[in-house]
């Protein structure tokens, strides 16, 4: 019999053993990596007075703010870019593929497949599979961020869809609107703010890995930072850092304002 | 005149939640469906404009069926029935007065109606039942903004633009209060006599079910157990419809 008391103290004994099982799952795999926790953590100090003294942007790094600048530019515009055109397919795709607006059950399958196959390849993948065909450009990176976006942004769509539209889509249903109209005067209006709020953090987002994508298709700011770096102008390349921090920051201030006034 | 004829609906196989369901209204008659949470009540509301395909029988609009109706005409009768829900179902970003003019897609072509284009004389007509259930000051604030009894008196405004024959109500007052209970209920019941309608809300108290409708239909597990004059019945029959014991002999 299933009683409150043996209840809470199964529950609790299935708590203990999650936690050692976690612990022990550690311990097994930085023994097969032979991976020193403790000595890793004692060098945490010493490699970042190492990064601090060698990465301090100084006086004469400054006169490579002007170049840094136009290309953290560049590259921010390129993640909004991406960002929007992929919300635009994303909102297409969602509306096709969720339960409550979408198509017949197969189409919600291949949608839901479409999607997770998008957003499982890592963008570096993404970034490598695209530069065979489009070479080192902007594009390049343009892509393979939409690409992955898109993948994201369906599967939440979709979701949002589900949970904050079914109710006042049957409103509307039941008034005898059409799909189309049902679908502008109910489902759009009603999912908006958090479709803004998911587009602009998949912006923030996109502005961080637009650096990395930036790197390997050597354009924007990825590819400022990896000369002076190859180089060894190592107080050029903390600029740049710097100058990343600073407005991946400020981006994801403003969006939180952003956020506030349209919840 | 609104007729329900042998309606039958089971969602699994061997477990029908309605079987054999009759009854016929006229208009200007306030009706309660009242029963058990899970007697069928919402499934005989949403049957009734077809949200819910049902299994089998007649739903009678005028003489028309809606149950055989194609796509088109199935429009043509759901902008002839109006709906309320418990939850209110409103696109709560939009302002009040947009809310309203919902009730007029059904009659809209796709483009004026997927962009909110409507007419002045529509305009015109939505101010007026704001006026009726005593909102015309929250006309241009957002639905958001307004407490449960006044966004369920937006959603019955968004009825009546339909110019409907029919209102039906599901739960209509399980999210409110006592007082605004009471005023949502009344409403129900003038305009159902003012626009010569029928109005059918399930309820879950049988005391207001008996101070406002007309008539009242009790159903348990999918079986119309009674359908009388609301006068007729006294409190104590309609409890029995919640006696577990009464429960068992019907079966
Ligand atoms: N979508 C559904 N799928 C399966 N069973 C359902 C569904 N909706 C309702 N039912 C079942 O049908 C019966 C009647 O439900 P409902 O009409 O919602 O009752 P009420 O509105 O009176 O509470 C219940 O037994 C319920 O569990
Ligand atoms: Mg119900």
């Amino acid at each position: 019999m299933q009683t409150p008391v043996n209840y809470l103290a199964r529950k609790h004994w299935k708590q203990t053993g999650t936690i050692v099982l976690i612990g022990s799952i550690y311990l097994l795999s930085s023994w097969i990596l032979k991976f020193d926790g403790v000595g890793g953590i004692a060098a945490i100090p010493k490699a970042f007075s190492w990064l601090g003294v060698n990465f301090k942007p100084t006086a004469n790094s400054v006169h490579f703010l002007p170049s840094i600048w136009q290309k953290l530019i560049g590259t921010v515009m390129l993640a909004i870019a991406s960002t929007v055109v992929a919300s635009l397919i994303a909102i297409l795709v969602a509306i096709l593929g969720s339960k409550v607006t979408g198509g017949s059950s197969l189409v919600q399958t291949i949608v839901r497949g479409i999607a997770s196959f998008f957003r499982n390849i890592p963008l570096v993948a993404w970034a490598m599979i695209l530069l065979f065909s489009f070479k080192q450009s902007d594009f390049t990176g343009f892509l393979a961020l939409l690409l992955m976006s898109v993948g994201y942004l369906i599967r939440a769509f979709m979701e949002i869809i589900e949970d904050e539209a079914s109710e006042t889509m049957l409103a509307l249903k039941a008034t005898g609107a059409s799909y189309f109209q049902v679908i502008f005067q109910a489902v759009l209006p009603q999912i908006m703010p958090s479709l803004i709020s998911w587009i602009l953090y998949m912006i923030e987002n996109n502005v961080r890995d637009a650096t990395l994508v930036g790197i390997l298709t050597g354009t924007g700011i990825g590819f400022v930072f990896d000369i002076y770096y190859k180089s060894f102008r190592f107080d050029a390349a903390g600029m740049t850092v710097l100058s990343i921090i600073i407005v991946v920051i400020a981006l994801e201030v403003l969006s939180n304002q952003i956020r506030k006034v349209i919840l | 005149m609104l007729e329900v004829k042998h309606l039958e609906k089971s969602y699994q196989k061997d477990k029908p939640a309605l079987t054999d369901i009759n009854f016929s209204v006229e208009p200007g008659t306030f009706v309660a469906i009242i029963g058990p949470s899970g007697a069928g009540k919402t499934t005989i509301l949403r049957s009734l404009n077809q949200l819910i395909k049902d299994d089998g029988g007649q739903i009678l609009l005028d003489g028309g069926d809606l149950r055989t109706a194609n796509k088109t005409q199935l429009r043509g009768y759901r902008r002839q029935i109006g709906m309320v829900f418990q939850n209110y179902n409103l696109v709560e970003r939009l302002t009040v007065i947009e809310n309203v003019l919902h009730g007029r897609l059904g009659y809209k072509s796709t483009l004026a109606g997927m962009f909110g284009r409507y007419t002045e004389a529509e305009k015109q007509e939505a101010m007026t039942l704001l006026e009726k259930v005593g909102l015309e000051e929250f006309a241009l604030r957002r639905c958001s903004e307004l407490s449960g009894g006044q966004k369920q008196r937006v959603g019955i405004a968004r009825s009546l633009i339909q110019h409907p024959k029919v209102i039906l109500c599901d739960e209509p007052i399980a999210s409110l209060d006592p007082a605004s209970s009471q005023t949502v209920m009344q409403l129900l019941k003038d305009l159902t006599t003012e626009f010569n309608i029928i109005c059918i809300a399930n309820l879950h108290q049988i005391g207001l079910a008996k101070d406002y409708a007309d008539r009242i239909i009790g159903i348990r597990h999918g079986k119309m157990v009674f359908d009388e004059d609301s006068d007729m019945l006294s409190e104590e029959i309609l409890e029995t419809l919640y006696d577990q014991n009464v429960t068992e002999e019907l079966n």
